[in-house]
């Protein structure tokens, strides 16, 4: 079980190996549209990887839901439980 | 009169070169780029084909990490050809955005190729039986089509004229060229991107190549493999790589004070609808139309030809036609001509190779020098041509080069290019 901030730092690292960004820009208030300008086709990536590496299981009617980043650590966190 | 189309830029990942200069120099040497295949998959699947040609990886600052995993292996070879082109021919911005020079409605991209994304299309397949749909990457789709590649090159450049893929097998990247005289022509645009790529050395592609005998088995030399029009060839070596040019109209080169390296003066086009892999042969075979059809397309006598980038694969079956269709387009004057089969040094590059031979046709022409042909020891006694085995000069004065290319299913496609 990782911790919420195990899941910021896990995710960061995700998003950086998809996009290219500093893990630093990936904060908890950031919109993954809005502020990080990731696409469709990219936030796919990210939560399959996601869900690889917190063994947990985001249904795609849920991706949506996911629009801030703390939005997917939260989710993240409960479907572990 | 129709527009002057000219070259103005070239650009090549090859087998023996990471970049133009160093693919020519090591043509000039007569370097092989074939060597014995070194991944776990060849002991894997105890494949009967042991050897290929790699193409060195683009360097990070050229396509990125974060592109790199957008972009099949072959887009990411096919940006790089088309980087160093676009550098070569001078514009001022890394595209035509931020280039006052070149109107991006006025540019376009012909970027041919044999098989498009095998390597994103099978290694989802591998995905989905391993891992199961939800694993299969979303960027599949884009990076597996065939068009991937010309619109890879149109994002990365801001070429928005047209963004087309000539899909003619091994004649893909010749074809290029004679899509890009036709559009600038036509006077759709003023400069297009031309070129081509494959990325597809698979042990699936090897095996399929394989059964149908097309793959040289000279596991044990791999060097010695490719050997176009020697009595000893016994196939292809596969090879991976890019090519690009920058095709211009020269009034478009000349007012902005480009650097020309020739004109591409006519182009031919054919199909054979013969057989699905068997080369037509004879006067009206073809790969003899496809000739003709470059000399009229370019106003070009047969005297006027001083050096051919001959398709010559190495097969048993290919390289006796070509040598028979230049004779019967061309009569006697072939005679005058320094054949190259560069295939012996990069192995083929498939719907890359006439995008790479292009590029060496050119510099032929420019330098004056036409390029090896390794391995030709005993050369086959039907192939009368004068088939050039070491670097040799060619002679000053006005020239014209031609590269040609034949693929499966019939497809044939000339380019000829003239000296300025």
């Amino acid at each position: 079980m990782a911790s919420k901030d195990e899941i910021l730092a896990g995710l960061a690292e995700i998003v950086n190996e998809e996009t290219g960004l500093e893990t630093e820009a990936v904060q908890l208030d950031k919109s993954f549209t809005e502020d990080l300008d990731i696409d469709s086709i990219s936030m796919m990536t990210i939560v399959v990887n996601a869900e690889e590496k917190f063994d947990v299981t985001i249904p795609d009617e849920e991706v949506k839901n996911l629009k801030t980043v703390e939005d997917a650590v939260n989710f993240i966190d409960n479907a572990q439980a | 009169m129709s527009r002057k189309v000219v070259v103005t830029g070239l650009g090549a990942i090859t087998p023996i070169g990471e970049n133009v200069q160093e693919t020519w120099k090591n043509a000039l040497k007569g370097v092989s780029g074939v060597h014995a295949l070194e991944q776990d998959w060849v002991e894997k699947y105890d494949l009967p084909v042991r050897i290929g040609a790699l193409s060195p990886k683009p360097a990070e600052d050229v396509v990125s990490r974060v592109q790199a995993k957008r972009l099949d292996p072959s887009g990411q070879l096919s940006v790089a050809a088309a980087r160093e082109a676009w550098t070569d021919a001078g514009f001022s911005g890394r595209d035509a955005d931020s280039s006052d020079e070149v109107d991006p409605t006025r540019l376009g991209v012909a970027f041919g190729t044999g098989i498009g994304g095998v390597w994103t299309l099978l290694d989802a397949w591998d995905t989905l039986l391993e891992k199961g749909p939800r694993r299969v990457k979303p960027m599949t789709v884009p990076m597996l089509m065939p068009n991937g590649n010309a619109s890879s090159v149109s994002m990365e450049f801001k070429a928005r004229a047209c963004a087309i893929t000539p899909v003619s097998a091994c004649a893909s990247g010749t074809e290029a060229f004679y899509q890009g005289l036709n559009i600038i022509r036509s006077g759709k645009a003023d400069v297009v991107i031309v070129g081509g790529a494959e990325s597809a050395i698979h042990p699936m592609t090897i095996a399929a190549f394989n059964s149908m005998q097309a793959l040289s088995r000279r596991n044990d030399e791999p060097e010695r493999a490719s050997r176009p029009f020697d009595v000893d060839r016994d196939g292809f070596v596969m090879g991976e790589g890019a090519g690009a040019v920058i095709l211009e109209s020269e009034e478009h080169a000349r007012a902005r004070g480009a650097r020309i390296y020739a004109e591409l003066a006519g182009a031919g086009l054919s199909a054979d609808a013969h057989h699905i892999t068997a080369p037509a042969t004879g006067a009206d075979g073809g790969p003899a139309r496809a000739l003709r059809e470059a000399m009229v397309s370019g106003d070009i006598a047969p005297s006027e030809i001083k050096h051919v980038n001959a398709h010559a694969t190495s097969t048993p079956v290919g390289d006796v036609p070509e040598a028979g269709a230049l004779r019967a387009a061309f009569g006697d004057a072939v005679d005058e001509m320094a054949v190259s089969a560069t295939k012996s040094m990069t192995g083929h590059l498939l719907g890359g190779s006439g995008a790479v031979e292009g590029v060496l046709a050119v510099l032929a022409l420019t330098e004056r020098v036409a390029p090896c042909t390794i391995n030709l020891e005993n050369q086959d006694p039907r192939i009368d041509l004068d088939v050039v085995t070491t670097a040799r000069e060619l002679p000053s004065g006005d020239m014209v080069a031609i590269s040609n290319s034949f693929g499966f299913g019939g497809h044939n496609s000339v380019a000829a290019f003239r000296s300025l």
